[in-house]
């Protein structure tokens, strides 16, 4: 196994950092999965990757737009029509489809090293990604377990919600430094810490 | 201005790339008519009023989606993904035909 570097390593300072006199608004982390795959369905396949999604990682994926669910180890939601993103605490999850998703269901991307994951938390968690994102993120438009593709300024971002104030960002991994910057900009105010 | 993604939902402007006038008939790339493809390439009807056009979610699911938005008040009045039915039927112009 190689080791594994994160690109935010430079900037990448545990702590309490901005306005946190009043408490931490927000806690940032970098969750580093072991492995990231998207899977794509061609037309009409859907059903069956979704069914091929659940057997291997035990996810059960309701009919649906942005539909998803995560446990212990795995994560996956869908991000486009027949589209889905799926992680895995582990090594090997292309592997573990490979065979499984057929070319007749569609196709396996392994992203594991091309994405990078990070997880905002707290009670401001809206509040600040509100600042970067034009969405809406209030827990009633935005289910916990559900995902979405959205942008900000040209950093394309699957965001998933992880919890009732939590939320999974991916981004370019040569993208990921510049946006975690910018996301320490924009928790600044509420105060946030980083581990 | 927001365009409702069929997949997405509500999203702002900024996640979406034009991808142009939704009326044009690509001619069969094999045909040399120059009228055809000066058609294809040139002729606009240029609407004050409905428009049927083709935007990509290119800061979202990356679908193509055939958009009728109005050019003067810029509302949206439908929405669905391009592959569905081929190019919407509003506005369908023979290639050749001034505006
Ligand atoms: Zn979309």
């Amino acid at each position: 196994m190689v080791e594994q570097l994160s690109p935010l390593e430079p900037v990448f300072r545990p702590g309490s950092h901005g306005n946190f006199v009043d408490g931490v608004g927000v806690t940032l982390s970098e969750i580093a999965p072991g492995s990231i795959v998207q899977l794509a369905a061609w037309p009409g396949e859907e059903k069956k990757l979704m069914a091929t999604i659940g057997s291997v990682t035990g996810l059960k994926l309701a009919d649906g737009a942005g539909t998803g669910a995560s446990s212990e180890r795995y994560t996956a939601f869908g991000f486009a029509p027949g589209k889905f993103l799926v992680s895995d605490a582990s090594e090997g999850l292309a592997t573990a489809f490979a065979g499984k998703v057929t070319a007749a269901i569609g196709t396996i991307t392994d992203l594991s090293h091309g994405r990078t994951a990070i997880r905002i938390g707290g009670p401001k968690s809206e509040w600040v990604l509100a600042k970067l994102f034009a969405v809406d993120f209030a827990l009633a438009a935005f289910p916990q377990g559900s995902g979405i593709s959205t942008t900000h300024h040209d950093v394309f971002t699957q965001i998933q919600r992880s919890g009732p104030d939590s939320f999974d960002l991916y981004v370019f991994r040569s993208f990921a430094r510049s946006f975690w910057k910018m996301l320490c900009h924009a928790s600044d105010e509420v105060g946030y810490e980083v581990r | 201005m927001l365009i409702t993604c069929p997949y997405c939902g509500p999203r702002d402007v900024s996640e979406f790339a034009y991808q142009g006038d939704g009326n044009r008939t690509r001619p069969d790339p094999a045909s040399t008519d120059p009228e055809a493809w000066n058609a294809y390439v040139y002729d606009r009807l240029n609407p004050a009023g409905l428009h049927n056009e083709i935007w990509q979610h290119a800061g979202g699911c990356r679908a193509h989606l055939a958009v009728v938005r109005d050019t003067l008040t810029h509302e949206i009045s439908s929405v669905r993904f391009a592959r569905e039915h081929g190019a919407p039927a509003h506005g369908r112009r023979k290639p050749g035909a001034k505006a």
